[in-house]
Formats: structure tokens, C-alpha cells, sequence
């Protein structure tokens, strides 16, 4: 199915949103996930579904002022 | 001397200089220009990963070897929903209910929102966050901040970024005489040390600055004039300094000078 993640279109087999992070090779790394604008939290992440059209976010720490 | 300790939230911090992490040219110079600051809190933020370079985990390294707490922020964030979801998910991966609400309002001045970070303040305070509005010096919004839960306030001195100092002293001066007891942090367009000293000559109990470090010539040398400089301005505060007068008064006695009981000559 085709969702959004961080703002660019792909074409994923993962049916939830842990199982997409383990798609994108995310298994390790720390991360916060919104989908459709709305946080998620980590231990949410294996009971959210995904559907084709879904807008995921996946954010790591970086610098800020 | 009303030099009580240095509160906020939860902790009490020895440097009142607060840093951001933003725009140095590389790791090594941002964790030299943070150890010399002696900052105690620093900004950082969440972002989409680019690259595939895994950037984010070595900068989230760096930090956690400093040993500093970590004050995420919500740069950008054009809307209430935005900002609320930002803080959650920075309270999740930095462990900290701290977070520096920014609600912009636009691009030529990267002003707050007031209306959307009162309104985002008030949902986040009831979520358990402790909050640090990115705000202007208006009283009536600190006053609104401080209804929707927020026990700290950081007015801006000039525009994100603008290197500008105090634009509006006679309001900063209205904001702490009319809050002693809140914790006021200047936010944003700090350009020198001297600007960051003259706020704290005001009374105010830090300052929060980036680019002015991470951009100067030498960012380490700058980062230890900061800190410096935030040392002087809050002794000279406790220190109580003496009013402006508008005409001379000589600093040397009158009494005694030779030739006082002379008559004048053309």
C-alpha cells in the first residue's frame, strides 16, 4: 500500500506501524511517531494499523536552539 | 544582595545561561562550546531523519555524554495540534516533561502565536508538561501563560536569530517588576555578551541563547564571555545599581579643594 512517510510517498508491505519502522530499518534507533498528525506512542506502535493514504511522521532527536 | 537560587520546575541549576545546540560547525565545537558556557540546560529538538545517516543517534549520543538536561523545544510549529504533538513525542524519546513551547506566527519575525501558545500551554500543562512559552514581553499574554499553568516565562529580547539585544527594555523592565516571583528567561536575539548582561541587570533570572555562540568567530571563546557576562550582570543586579540622573555630580568631595573660596576669574 502507498503511505506517506516524513512527507514522501512509498510503497510499504508493513500492516502497522512497528511493523513499518522494522521495514524502514528503524529497529534500534530512537524514534517518536505521529500518525496523521496525532502522536503515537512507542508502545502503541504494534496495535496501530496501517492504511493506504495513512501520513506517518518519524522523528529522531536533533539539535535545536 | 536578593540573590536567591536559581529555580525552574523541578530543578535547581547553578549557571543561569541556557544554550541551544543549533548551527555550530561541527560536534567537537558544539561540545567544547557547551562545557565552556557552564550551561546546565540545553535546546534540542525533533526532527525528520535525512540521509540515512543515522545523524540523529551520534547527536543524541553527544548530549547524553555531557550530562546536561535537555530542554526539547517545538521550533516551527505553526498550530496548537502541531506544537501539542511535537511536545509529546519530545517527551517520549527525551525523558523529560520540560519543553519549550514555540507556537510562530510568521516567517519575518518568527513572532509567537500568543493566542495558540496560550492555548497549546493550557493543554500541555493539563497533560503534566512543564512548560516554557517561547513568548513576547506583553503582560496581558505572561498574565494567560501563567492561568494555563506555565511557572516559568521566556520573553523574547528581539527576533529569533537577530543578534539585536533588548528591543524593548522599558517592557522587559514592566514584565519583571510586575512578576517578581516568576522565573523570567530572556529567549532569542541575544547578539553579545553585553546584551545578555543588560538583562540581567534588569532582574532577570537567565538567558537563553544559540546562534550568537554557535555563529561567533570562535564559539568557544564566545560561549565562555556568555557565561561571563550572565556572572557579572547578576551580581550587579543583587549588587543594586545606582539610578540614571540626567545632570554631573562629581564623584570627588567639594569639601577641601584648594582655591574653593576664591573669587572666580573670567
Amino acid at each position: 500500500m502507498l503511505v506517506q512517510v516524513n512527507g514522501k510517498e512509498l510503497e510499504v508491505r508493513a500492516p502497522t506501524l512497528s511493523a513499518l519502522l522494522d521495514e524502514l530499518g528503524y529497529e534500534e534507533t530512537v524514534v517518536a511517531t505521529a500518525l496523521n498528525e496525532c502522536f503515537v506512542r512507542a508502545v502503541d506502535r504494534t496495535a496501530t494499523p496501517l492504511k493506504s493514504g495513512d501520513a506517518v511522521e518519524i522523528l529522531v532527536p536533533r539539535q535545536g536552539g | 544582595m536578593n540573590n536567591a537560587p536559581f529555580r525552574l520546575y523541578d530543578a535547581t541549576l547553578t549557571s543561569r545561561l541556557l544554550v541551544g545546540t543549533a548551527q555550530y560547525s561541527s560536534p567537537a565545537v558544539l561540545a567544547a562550546a557547551i562545557k565552556a558556557s557552564g550551561a546546565e540546560v540545553v535546546t534540542v529538538s525533533l526532527r525528520r531523519e535525512s540521509g540515512g545517516n543515522r545523524a540523529g543517534e551520534s547527536f543524541w549520543s553527544l548530549i547524553r555524554k555531557l550530562g546536561v538536561r535537555v530542554l526539547p523545544n517545538t521550533a516551527g510549529c505553526r498550530s496548537v495540534k502541531e506544537a501539542v504533538a511535537t511536545a509529546q513525542m519530545a517527551r517520549e524519546v527525551f525523558a523529560t516533561s520540560w519543553i519549550k513551547l514555540e507556537v510562530i506566527a510568521d516567517d519575518d519575525l518568527l513572532q509567537p502565536d500568543v493566542f495558540g501558545l496560550v492555548e497549546a500551554a493550557a493543554i500541555l500543562s493539563r497533560e503534566g508538561f512543564q512548560v516554557f512559552p517561547y513568548t513576547s514581553e506583553d503582560l496581558v499574554v505572561a498574565e494567560r501563560l501563567i492561568g494555563a499553568g506555565c511557572e516559568v516565562l521566556m520573553p523574547w529580547a528581539a527576533p529569533i536569530g537577530s543578534a539585536r539585544g533588548l528591543n524593548n527594555v522599558f517592557g522587559l523592565q514592566a514584565l519583571r517588576k510586575h512578576f517578581p516571583a516568576v522565573p523570567l528567561i530572556i529567549d532569542a536575539g541575544i547578539g553579545t555578551p553585553a546584551h545578555a548582561a543588560a538583562a540581567m541587570e534588569l532582574g532577570y533570572d537567565g538567558v537563553l541563547l544559540n546562534t550568537a555562540i554557535a555563529k561567533a568567530g570562535d564559539p568557544v571563546a564566545m560561549a565562555k564571555a556568555f557565561a561571563l557576562a550572565l556572572e557579572a550582570g547578576r551580581l550587579a543586579y543583587c549588587a543594586e545599581p545606582i539610578p540614571p540622573r540626567d545632570m554631573a555630580e562629581p564623584s570627588t568631595p567639594q569639601i577641601g579643594r584648594a582655591f574653593i573660596d576664591l573669587p572666580r576669574r573670567a
